[in-house]
């Protein structure tokens, strides 16, 4: 097998699901309703849970550094996560809707994963299919339920929608390894995962009578997978690290 | 996390006042003699119920505007182990919220009237929130000895005789337990690790001692009693009782780890009473009156979180659906 | 500025003039059943729109912790009780000792039997 291949493959999933969980974990305390916050906050969890298990797979198959030096001690650049999760949480419709678009993928991809060659991240893949599939029904709920109320929250919807679409296509930035993966059996490519992925949000933002944005015509927002970053990714990073740093030799 | 209400004098006198159905509150006493719950169908004096929203509101309200000072540093959590354990505590903090002003709304209030109540300024929440966590320190501080404080009272208020505030209260302190334990794990782990941490410490120690003490309320000597909200087992334990019990449990485990507090007079008496130095009890009066150092902030906040949520709400309200008091 | 960056984050003046409204979701009551083979139990309530939701909502607020198998939602408006005054109907009930086992005690005359007839 491609070792190169894997570990890239682990690297853009753990540092997209720390980012995402790292963002949504911000809602904590200030969410829409008391319910929600609850909600969204588990989620966020739960991401930042299977970011963990994700470095420790690096660290223990491949023998890189332990899960906290992986997370919080990285270069920005060192980063393949896309761009979509960086950005700021903005307000709740933007967070909902990156939240619905993020999650089928991750969704699609673990339930692929499952039949992996690579033996931790099926394994790893069949544990976290619970939570996942918790994810995509809260946010499958959530743009069903606002799309169908007011006039101002389908509006909301759909502009968060388009805004958030360009940079949901960055989730699946072709990536040099993906032949190689296929061959091996570790993973269907994110080609496929595009694919399979939009057949299945077409169809719930459709049914929730939203717009769905031409993929034809909209430009994926790159550069993630390949450590190019939005302004975001950096002062996130900075915040994150602000107390290790106090004390870099300190066992927090 | 909660600390102590007191009544006002004009309250108290309100309330002791008031006149009932002495049938009625025959029955309803004697209920409580007996060390029964009431329960929310049940028949029940009007300052009984009145006070209780009171109570509960403000403690619910505690909750959710306690998440603030710890979610200062949610995203700044040094590790995994402490970023899971600092998000799942505030989330917490948040679903006690939930249960509190669910065991509210069985009394007939409505959780968005309490809401609302808070906003305006109508409704108070616990003093020591508005305080702010400047260090990573604070949120062990916060997380060790305001969630040990608040046990101590909370595991008091659990045997009261409202039945949905006390099943409330019994999982929120089931809860608490682990708050105080990844709390405590946090303050050892900077009271025994390097020069920087124990400083850091040290001075977030120094500024939580004295908001600390303001918990559980004014002295005994100074805030109002009603007998009443005590043979309803609405109030179950004095101020001074509560603190002391909070000291004889923690002030052990400060100094066990070679810390101290900014009191020359703090000392345990021969009679088990502690003895400390003033307080400062009217920076405690400026602080409950609006004039602490974050109570603007804390409830512009809130006030986001409700208002800027406002089309979620209304998206999502069926107007065909009857909202009807829920019962447990 | 606030300490917290988060709240820097937030466009905090844009709802300044707002109002909350008292507007609100209805109630579902939550049973929460620990293992199969259980009986759900009730553990609280939560507010939300339809049932999906208030599953959605239930399993967060009632199943972080420890086991599920399953909750259920009920809306409050669809559960009815006794009214407390009626609670006396249930008064007498612990008296029909009849219906317990411990209320069937024979082994004293069964040894005063063989005591009697040598067995």
């Amino acid at each position: 097998m491609n070792n190169e291949a894997i570990k890239d493959l682990l690297y853009r999933m753990a540092d997209d699901a720390l980012i995402i969980g790292h963002r949504n974990s911000e809602w904590t305390g200030i969410g829409p309703m008391l319910e929600e916050d609850l909600a969204f906050s588990s989620m966020s969890q739960d991401k930042i849970g299977h970011a963990q298990a994700l470095y420790n797979i690096l660290y223990t198959s491949f023998g890189e550094k332990n899960p906290d030096v992986l997370a919080f001690q990285r270069e920005e650049k060192d980063f393949r996560s896309c761009q979509l999760v960086e950005l700021p949480i903005g307000e709740y419709d933007f967070s909902l809707m990156r939240h619905f678009l993020f999650d089928h993928a991750e969704a699609i991809r673990y339930e692929l994963l499952q039949a992996s060659s690579f033996a931790p991240l099926a394994a790893l893949a069949k544990k976290v299919r619970g939570e996942i599939r918790y994810h995509v029904m809260h946010a499958d709920t959530f743009v069903k339920q606002l799309s169908a109320g007011t006039e101002e929250a389908k509006a909301r919807m759909q502009s968060a929608l388009n805004y958030a679409f360009p940079y949901a296509l960055g989730i699946f930035e072709p990536s040099d390894y993906d032949a190689a993966l296929i061959a091996d059996g570790v993973f269907a490519g994110e080609t496929k995962l595009q694919q399979l992925w939009l057949e299945k949000v077409t169809a719930i933002v459709t049914a929730a009578g939203l717009q769905m944005p031409a993929v034809d015509t909209t430009k994926a927002v790159y550069g993630g997978r390949k450590g190019y970053h939005s302004e975001h990714l950096k002062p996130l990073l900075a915040e994150m690290t602000e107390v290790t740093s106090i004390d870099p030799s300190a066992e927090w | 996390m909660y600390g102590n209400t007191s009544l006002t004098a004009e309250e108290a006198k309100v309330m002791n006042a008031a006149v009932e159905d002495p049938e009625k509150l025959a029955v309803f006493e004697a209920r409580i003699t007996r060390g029964e719950k009431i329960e929310p169908g049940d028949w029940m004096p009007e300052q009984y119920r009145k006070q209780l929203i009171r109570m509960i509101e403000q403690h619910a309200h505690s909750e959710i505007v306690g998440a603030l000072p710890e979610g200062t540093w949610i995203t700044r959590a040094p590790n995994f182990r402490r970023k899971l354990a600092l998000i799942a505590k505030v989330q917490d903090e948040i679903g006690h919220g939930q249960l509190l002003y669910s065991a509210a709304e069985t009394l007939g209030k409505t959780r968005e009237q309490m809401l609302m109540d808070l906003l305006s300024g109508k409704s108070k929440y616990s003093n020591v929130f508005n305080y702010p966590a400047k260090t990573w320190a604070d949120i062990a501080v916060i997380g060790f000895l305001v969630d040990g404080a608040a046990i101590v009272n909370q595991v008091i208020n659990s045997k009261g005789s409202y039945g949905p505030y006390c099943r409330a209260l019994e999982r929120i302190c089931y809860e608490e337990s682990f708050h105080l334990k990844q709390g405590h794990d946090n303050f050892v782990y900077l009271a025994t690790g390097t020069k920087v941490q124990r400083e850091m410490l040290q001075e977030a120690l120094n500024r939580w001692y004295r908001p600390l003490l303001h918990f559980f309320g004014p002295s005994d000597r100074d805030s109002q009693h009603s007998e009443k909200l005590m043979k309803w087992k609405v109030k179950l334990a004095s101020n001074d009782d509560m603190r002391n019990q909070f000291l004889d449990q923690y002030v052990p485990k400060i100094y066990e780890l070679g810390l101290t507090l900014p009191d020359p007079e703090l000392r345990r008496g021969d009679d088990g009473i502690w003895v400390f130095g003033d307080p400062d009890w009217d920076e405690f009066k400026r602080v409950i009156n609006g004039d602490g150092p974050c109570n603007a902030e804390r409830l512009e906040v809130r006030r986001y979180a409700e208002l800027a949520h406002r089309w979620v709400r209304e998206a999502l309200i069926n107007p065909k659906e009857r909202y009807v008091t829920p019962m447990a | 500025m606030s300490l917290d960056p988060r709240i820097n984050r937030l466009d905090l003046k844009r709802v300044n003039d707002g109002e909350q409204t008292a507007s609100h979701l209805v109630t579902w009551e939550v049973f929460h059943q620990e293992k199969r083979g259980k009986q759900p139990v009730h553990a609280g309530i939560v507010h939300a729109s339809t049932p999906e939701q208030a599953l959605m909502f239930a399993k967060e607020q009632f199943a972080r912790r420890g086991k599920t198998a399953n909750l259920w939602v009920v809306k409050t408006a669809d559960v009815y009780t006794f009214n407390s005054e009626d609670e006396a109907i249930f008064e007498t009930t612990p008296e029909k000792t009849f219906r317990d086992p411990a209320f069937y005690k024979v082994r004293e005359r069964i040894e005063a039997f063989q005591a009697k007839n040598k067995l």
